[in-house]
Formats: C-alpha cells, structure tokens, sequence
C-alpha cells in the first residue's frame, strides 16, 4: 500500500488546507518552484502560475472546475531543456497524460518534475466557467464540492461540465508521481495525498505530514464515477459516429467550421512547430481556386475545411488524451472532441496503444515491426 | 449509363514499384490507363494527407506500393508506410470511404507482369465498388 498522509481542513475549506501543503512543498520540499492554477488578481480567472516565493501562495486554487488551457503545454515549455531545480507541478489527469505524450515525442522532460497529480470532478468550458464563479472564485470552488458532496451535481443554470470532462474515463491521476485524493474522501476534514511513485513517497518523507489510510468507501465511489463517465463515453462514441458516418455527414458536421484552426493550437499533443496547413503547401496559387472551381462547376471557401480535420486525425489522433480542449477553443461550436476522442479510440485500439498511459510505449507511428498487419498488404508481409 | 471510368492515384516508390512499371512498359504490357503514378523517392514519406486530399478531390482508388519488406532502400521505410496504411485505413471508412479503395502492395524491381496484374485487378475491383462520393462534392 502506497504512503497515504492527510492534510486537515479547517472551517470545510480544503483550499487553505491545499495552500498549507504548497507553503510547506516549497519550504521543506526541496522545490525550486510550485506550477499551479491560481485566480487571477485583475480579472476572475484561472491560469497556471509559476510560484517560487512560499508567501505567494495564496490564491492558489487548483481545484477550480476550470482549465482554460492544457497545462502540459506550459510543463513541455518549462521542460523542454534543463530547467535547473526540481519543480512541482500540480496538474489535471488529463494535463498529466498529455505531458506523458509530450515528454515521448522529445517536448518535455520527467527530469526534474514532480508530478502532483489530482482527482478530477470535471471542469466547466471556457465560457461557461465565468457564469459559475461569479466575482468569488474560491467560494465557487467551494460551492462546487459542497454540491457534489450534496448529492446536487455539476449542473448550473443551463450548463453543466464540458463534454470532454463528462466522458471522461481518467478522473484519477494514475500517472502522477504524488496525487490530491478527492473522490471518497470526506472534504470538510480532510484531504489525501497519496504516494504513487518512488519520488512521490520521497517527498512526502521529507514533509513529515501524518499518515492515514485510504477511506474505507473510496474505491467504490471511483468506480461509480467511472460507470458514469464510461456510459457517458459509449453513448457519445455511438452518436458521433452515426453523426459522421459517411462524408455529407462529415461534412456537415463540420460545416460551422471556419479553419481558424483553434483547435489545433490548443491541443496539447499537436506540437508541431509549424503546421502544415499554415505553410506554403496550403498557399495555392489563385488560378489554382478557378480549376477546382471549374472541375466541379462551384467550390466553397475557404477550402481545405474536411481535409484539414481528417489530416490531422491521422497525424495526432493515436496521442489524442481527449481533454476537450479542441471544443473549449473553438468559437463556433463544432463538436471537435466527441469527433477526435471517437476516432481516437478506434485508431489507439488498433496499435493497442492508450495515450498518456504509459511512458515507456513507443507512439504508434514511431515504431514498426518486421511482421505485423498482414491484413493491410492482403496477406503479404 | 455507361460504366464510369475510375481514377486511381498510385504512389509508388522510385526504387522498386516504379521500376517494376517500368519494365511493365518497355516488355510491352498493357493495363488500363486508370491508374496515374506519382513517383515517390519511398513509400515511406508518403504522408496520410496525401492519401486523403487524393480521396478528397476525388479519386476512386489510392494505391501505395513500395519495395518488399527487407529491399526497401532505405531500410524499413516501407514498414513505416504499412503503419500509416494501417492508420488510414481505421480512419477513412469510418467517414464512408470503403477499404478497399486504398491499397498497400509490395512489387519489386523485376516484377513487371505483377505490376500490370495488380493494376489490371485493383481497376476491376475499384470500378465495381463504384464512384467516389467525394468526386461532385462542392463543400469540402
């Protein structure tokens, strides 16, 4: 059984609990730096901050259900060559298997990261996050356990946690080194760290925090979680792919699509420097428009719109870790992560590959073997 | 109406497949002028967009055919193709692309009369899975 310690929480509020545990990480814990989403001083928003001062930690508040933007791509930035001291990072499951990705497609380093992970409740979109929170985050925050907790659920007003969130199938942070247990545990009193790792055991021996076990009603609070998020998952993958089931269906669902191309920069895992679709191959000349043009008598534009969705499900979906960014990013509501995180599914499957599972499984696409797929040369290999 | 007249890319790598259509030609085989050959240096660059703009715009079959496994001249860039190929072809049928309109085959340098066979064989098998639904589409 992994280390498990507790951090009391004093008038129902986990949040100062959590802001102890950071002050204390960045004192005893041998950590140059804490990443963490904080609240924004001068607007009511959420970002990733970079603390290195422990009387900063106020604020701090990562279990706010919101994450404007996939923080792996801040770690691969901070990561990408030595940084020169440990730093933790308080990521989102989702967060943490795309950085894992990251890190095999040479983005980012484990190197000098502790990965902190934290189970997660779901998060609401970009748009919608600002109506839940109103002018007091924490308090929203707040609110958003005391409900959960309550039986009242996640939906507010006439919204409810993203889709991505809600077909979510990784509510708990497998792959971090140390994690912030939520679900199972009784938050008025306590909040669980547990070790899942050797680094993650190493630092919590230098904490000296008191240890606990797991509550007794945990795993089976998961795994009702889970249920709900799988069936969440099937019905989605049913309607997506009837909704996408032959071209005019394609095309058509992406017909709201204005290749503003969002989707792509907010992808975690699409970390291209330059996109093909920005290069000169997609400069076509002008009397190039007037031939497509003429061959099918009208041509609508821009064009490229079906082209560039199915390229880049070829080139990225097998690293797809379906945290919905895609949708969080685009303005004119095309369904991109029930899209992506279908297809995805069926391409991982297919090299039996999970994205973000584990770090020593080559990506797909960059390895071969003398003999596989026969089916895909009619026998001959 | 009178049977259409299927168009197949076909990226074919210089060392072998292209080879080998060469020799179908100068030994003076025939096979229908469906199929148009795009020279590739190996199968293993042809990158998945290539198959699907081809598709795209509008062809009815895509044929990808390099080397045999270990006379790749480049060492294994066919294996990598059959990866993509293998990617494609998950992908594409879920959008209503039948399978069997991309194919992956392995013809060497000396094998002219498979070359022309294959051709002869994928036109037949192309042609009775009908026309692409992509080729009209004005919105893409």
């Amino acid at each position: 059984m992994a280390k498990t310690v507790k951090l009391e929480v004093r008038d129902q509020n986990p949040l100062t609990a959590l802001e102890e545990f950071f002050t204390k990480l960045l004192r005893e814990g041998e950590c140059k730096a804490l990443l963490v989403a904080r609240h924004l001083p001068m607007k009511h928003s959420v970002m990733p901050v970079l603390i290195s001062d422990p009387t900063k930690v106020a604020g701090a508040d990562p279990l706010a259900p919101v994450f404007p933007i996939n923080a792996a791509k801040v770690v691969s930035r901070l990561t990408r060559k030595p940084l020169g001291g440990k730093v933790a990072v308080v990521l989102r499951p989702c967060e943490i298997r795309a950085f894992v990705e990251l890190v095999k497609l040479k983005q980012g380093s484990m190197e000098e990261i502790v990965l902190v992970g934290m189970d997660c409740l779901g998060a609401y979109t970009n748009i919608n996050y600002p109506r839940f929170a109103g002018d007091n985050g924490r308090e929203a925050t707040l609110k958003f356990y005391r409900n959960m907790r309550e039986g009242k659920g996640t939906a507010w007003d006439d919204f409810d946690l993203s889709p991505a969130c809600k077909a979510c199938e990784h509510p708990i942070p497998e792959g971090a080194d140390l994690s912030i247990s939520l679900v199972g545990v009784d938050l008025d009193r306590e909040v669980l760290l547990q070790a899942r790792t050797a680094r993650g055991e190493l630092l919590l021996d230098a904490l000296s925090l008191p240890e606990t076990t797991e509550p007794a009603g945990r795993q089976e609070a998961v795994a009702t979680l889970l249920s709900e998020r799988r069936a969440y998952r099937d019905r989605m993958f049913q309607e997506t792919s009837e909704a996408t089931a032959d071209l005019n269906k394609l095309t058509a669902y992406l017909a709201n699509c204005v290749n503003c191309y969002n989707c792509r920069v907010a992808c975690p895992v699409c970390y291209c420097k330059e996109c093909v679709f920005v290069t000169d191959v997609f400069d076509h000349e002008p009397s190039q428009y007037l031939r497509w043009a003429q061959r099918k008598g009208i041509l609508k534009m821009p064009t490229d719109t079906v082209f560039y969705h199915i390229t880049r499900l070829a080139h990225m979906s097998t690293a797809c870790i379906g945290c919905g960014q895609c949708s969080n990013a685009c303005p004119n509501n095309v369904p991109v992560m029930e899209l992506f995180r279908t297809i995805a599914w069926q391409t991982q499957r297919a090299f039996d590959y999970e994205a973000g599972r584990n770090l020593a499984e080559d990506p797909p696409l960059s390895v071969f073997r003398e003999h596989e797929f026969p089916e895909v040369t009619g026998g001959k290999d | 109406m009178t049977e259409y007249d299927p168009t197949i890319i076909a990226f074919v790598c210089n060392w072998c497949t292209y080879t080998a259509a060469d020799l179908a030609g100068t030994s003076r085989l025939t096979y229908p002028p469906n199929v148009r050959l795009i020279r590739m240096m190996c199968t293993g660059m042809v990158d998945p967009k290539y198959v699907i703009k081809a598709f795209l715009e509008g062809a009815d079959g895509v044929l990808i055919s390099g080397c045999h496994p270990g006379d790749c001249h480049y060492i294994n860039g066919n294996l990598k193709a059959r990866r993509r190929v293998k990617l494609l072809k998950e992908i594409l049928p879920r959008f209503g692309f039948d399978g069997r309109r991309l194919r992956l085959t392995w013809i060497g340098a000396s094998e002219g009369t498979d070359f022309a066979k294959t051709m002869r064989g994928l036109v037949d098998e192309v042609k009775s899975l009908g026309p692409n639904e992509a080729r009209m589409q004005m919105v893409l």
